[in-house]
């Protein structure tokens, strides 16, 4: 009698769980790897921790760009962070604005509201997915063409009659409006799970006391997928607080004297301000140490969203088993 | 409010008429109509997000793709006496000024400028002046430019010939690309194999967040990183003369398409019923045997999907290449030289590039073509989601397992 097989004639140890030599090898490489990665996660952010935190204090997140001068001048071997901290949560602040409504909306309309199986819908999900492997960089283009030149520059020319730029440059505006196109998809994907997560009984109970669909979305669901939702605001802005390449054109700026005053004015910021200092310092040695606590500054931000987020998460799981 | 089930009264199974029930939710209410409608106008702003990119980018290159931009400098010179009666706007393109600045001058200091034009010009003569670099032949294939030993492939915008040869950009960015995907899919897949079949629970809790953790660490960082700390490593290593190279940024580069690959992965990995892995191990299969030979074959289009969402993230990711590469296109095949790819290139050179010139437009016509490649790549993901969907609908029954979804994307911590 010959032993029992899978397809291809190997005979099978039915005793065994681990298997012939080759397949546990197999399976102490898949492990080795799933560690590697878990780990060389925790070296990287501990390298950085490490060279960064003595920087980090509240005088050098506190102190303005021209600190450490005296003569208001601005040098990257002293520069402080507070202009690039303040650029940043601005530029995340007007970027949220804009992405949650249109994110929480296409996320309501695509899992409530749209038929499911039609031509729209089918363009419309894969539209929102596409946009969400766009590279950052052919935002940056797109802001550049699309909000400063067309719009601002239509509104320069058509608005406020002048030829002299007032928005048909880079901008603040421009900048977060680039950056809520490129994390719309963020929002919308986990809008759409938050709202999936949210029981049938639930939504079907409510229309069978009676309720309209908009009652019992107002009411019943979204207070029920609130959490999930606000998780994906916050993913939105840690990822939208990371990203240099869309804002490099349309409203970072190298330098400026003044915080941004007005939409129409550009800013300093955090991650720019990490590509500015590693690549345009005479003497790298010297701005080391400053570096490593700019990055540490960035890092903490977008990882203390990531965290809020991650509890959201939970809590709004907890939430849902108790309901 | 808790009533025995005693007295509950028993509901025979799928008693509700389908028809009757088909009828409730054909009630249209006006308000709930209207909302619908909102909703539709506004979700379409993602559709006409897409759309809007690939306009833009291709409207400011247009020129470049009809033949239109042109960097032939003519041999015509203008004679001095006649300047001052001649269109300042001509005037202007000649000496390479504003024309306000022309207008602004007296018409003796024209004529001077024009002369001292002139006989500029009259020294650099090149052949090469007469050539337009934009054009098709030049940006595609190797030219023998003057003060070069053999036809070459050069990306040179900023000479006094502005050279725009894509080919070693497109060449640098696959490399880099290769080198990326070549370190990131084994170990990305062997993980997200181990996290969704074999890892115990509570490794499983501990993992997945730790490298999701990795999707929360910006670009910028990471490009940082293999500036200050990872190249001087290699080199120590390995002893190669480009600090910076190919290598160097591909490493990086792998661990920013890691934590997409992972999650898209896991997902698919995870979507597969349960039963199957049941009536795997009680077949006798290894729990390995299980993993490879039952489940990786289920979720085959969701792996897929992720190898093909991160090449599209390595051709596309901009400031680990930015910082890594070394930024100098050198048409080479080995990896411990410096590249240039087309993102950096975009990056670096856009904020010099003075809008509508030629220079400008070729940097457009770059960044639409990477567009183009990733929005087929991404189409080509989504199909096969959307297969992986319908098949594992297809294994178990719509109700339970429609739930993967393509989250990650983006590659966020998929939370």
């Amino acid at each position: 009698m010959t032993p029992p097989s899978i397809d291809n004639g190997e005979p099978i140890d039915l005793f065994s769980k681990s298997g012939s030599m080759r397949q546990r090898a197999s399976l102490e490489l898949s492990r080795t790897a799933a560690w590697f990665l878990a780990c060389s996660t925790l070296l990287l952010v501990s390298y950085v921790l490490l060279q960064g935190y003595q920087g980090l204090n509240p005088s050098f997140i506190l102190s303005r760009a021209t600190a450490g001068t005296g003569d208001g001048m601005f040098d990257v071997h002293t520069a402080g962070v507070f202009d690039m901290v303040v650029g940043t949560v601005l530029l995340v602040f007007l970027m949220t604005l804009i992405v949650m409504p249109l994110g929480v909306i296409t996320g309501i309309y695509l899992n409530e509201f749209a038929p499911q199986h039609t031509w729209t819908t089918r363009v419309l999900r894969s539209a929102v997915n596409n946009l969400a492997g766009v590279p950052s960089i052919i935002f940056g283009l797109f802001g550049v063409g699309f909000f400063i030149y067309f719009i601002g520059g239509s509104i320069d020319k058509f608005v406020l009659f002048t030829t002299t730029p007032v928005w048909g440059q880079p901008a603040l505006l421009w900048a977060a409006l680039t950056l809520a196109i490129l994390t719309l998809p963020v929002v919308v994907i986990s809008t759409e799970q938050a709202l999936r997560a949210v029981p049938a009984g639930t939504r079907d109970a409510a229309l069978a006391m009676g309720a309209t669909k908009v009652q019992m979305l107002t009411w019943i669901v979204l207070p029920q997928a609130g959490p999930g939702i606000l998780t994906g605001g916050i993913l939105a802005v840690s990822r939208g607080a990371g990203e240099v390449a869309p804002i490099m054109f349309t409203g970072a700026a190298y330098y400026l004297a003044h915080l941004p005053n007005s939409l129409n004015s550009q800013f300093m910021e955090l991650g720019y301000h990490i590509y500015v200092l590693s690549t345009q310092s005479p003497n790298i040695d010297k701005t080391r140490p400053l570096l490593f606590s700019t990055v540490v500054t960035l890092l903490l931000l977008t990882f203390l969203l990531n965290v809020l987020a991650i509890v959201a998460r939970s809590w709004a799981r907890r939430k849902q088993r108790t309901d | 409010m808790s009533a025995s089930p005693k007295r509950q009264p028993e509901i025979p199974p799928n008693s509700f008429p389908d028809d009757l029930y088909a009828d409730l939710c054909k009630r249209e209410v006006i308000t709930d109509d209207i909302a619908g409608r909102i909703m539709l106008a506004l979700s379409t702003l993602s559709i006409l997000a897409v759309v809007l990119i690939f306009v833009f980018v291709a409207k400011e290159c247009l020129p470049v793709l009809t033949g239109q931009t042109s960097t032939v400098r003519s041999g015509k010179t203008i004679d001095p006496e006649t300047a001052a009666k001649m269109p300042a706007e001509e005037i202007a393109a000649y000496l390479q000024q504003p024309v306000p600045t022309i207008r602004s001058l007296t018409p003796d200091v024209l004529k001077q400028l024009v002369a001292l034009r002139n006989e500029e010009l009259a020294g650099s003569k090149n052949s090469d002046d007469a050539l337009n670099t934009t054009s098709w032949a030049l940006m595609l294939m190797p030219h023998q430019w003057q003060g070069y030993s053999e036809p070459a492939y050069i990306w040179q915008p900023t000479s006094k010939i502005e050279k725009y040869n894509l080919v070693p950009l497109f060449l640098g960015t696959c490399k880099v690309a290769f080198i990326a995907l070549v370190i990131a899919v084994p170990l990305a897949l062997l993980a997200a194999i181990y996290v969704s079949q074999i890892a115990s629970v509570r490794v499983r809790e501990i993992m997945k967040p730790l490298i999701e953790l990795l999707a929360g660490v910006p670009s910028v960082v990471l490009g940082f990183l293999a500036l200050i700390a990872l190249a001087t490593i290699f080199q120590s290593i390995f002893h190669y003369e480009a600090r910076l190279n190919s290598f160097v940024a591909g490493f990086a580069l792998a661990f920013a398409v890691i934590p997409l690959i992972f999650t898209v992965a896991e997902d698919a990995l995870s979507a597969v019923p349960r039963a199957h892995k049941d009536a795997a191990l009680a077949l006798g299969a290894t729990e390995w045997e299980c993993a490879w030979r039952v489940m990786v074959p289920a979720a085959l289009p969701g792996i897929f999907a992720a190898v093909v969402l991160g090449f599209g993230r390595a051709i596309g990711e901009t400031m680990v290449v930015l910082f890594a590469s070394g930024n100098s296109s050198i048409m080479s095949l080995s990896p411990f030289d410096s590249v240039r790819t087309i993102t950096a290139t975009i990056g670096s050179e856009l904020a010099d590039a003075a809008s509508g010139s030629a220079h400008y437009q070729v940097l457009f016509l770059i960044g639409g073509l990477l567009f183009l490649i990733t929005f087929t790549f991404n189409l080509l993901a989504d199909l096969a989601i959307g297969r992986l969907r319908s098949r594992i609908e297809a294994l178990a029954g719509r109700e339970t397992y429609s739930i993967i979804q393509p989250k990650a994307y983006s590659g966020d911590a998929a939370i």
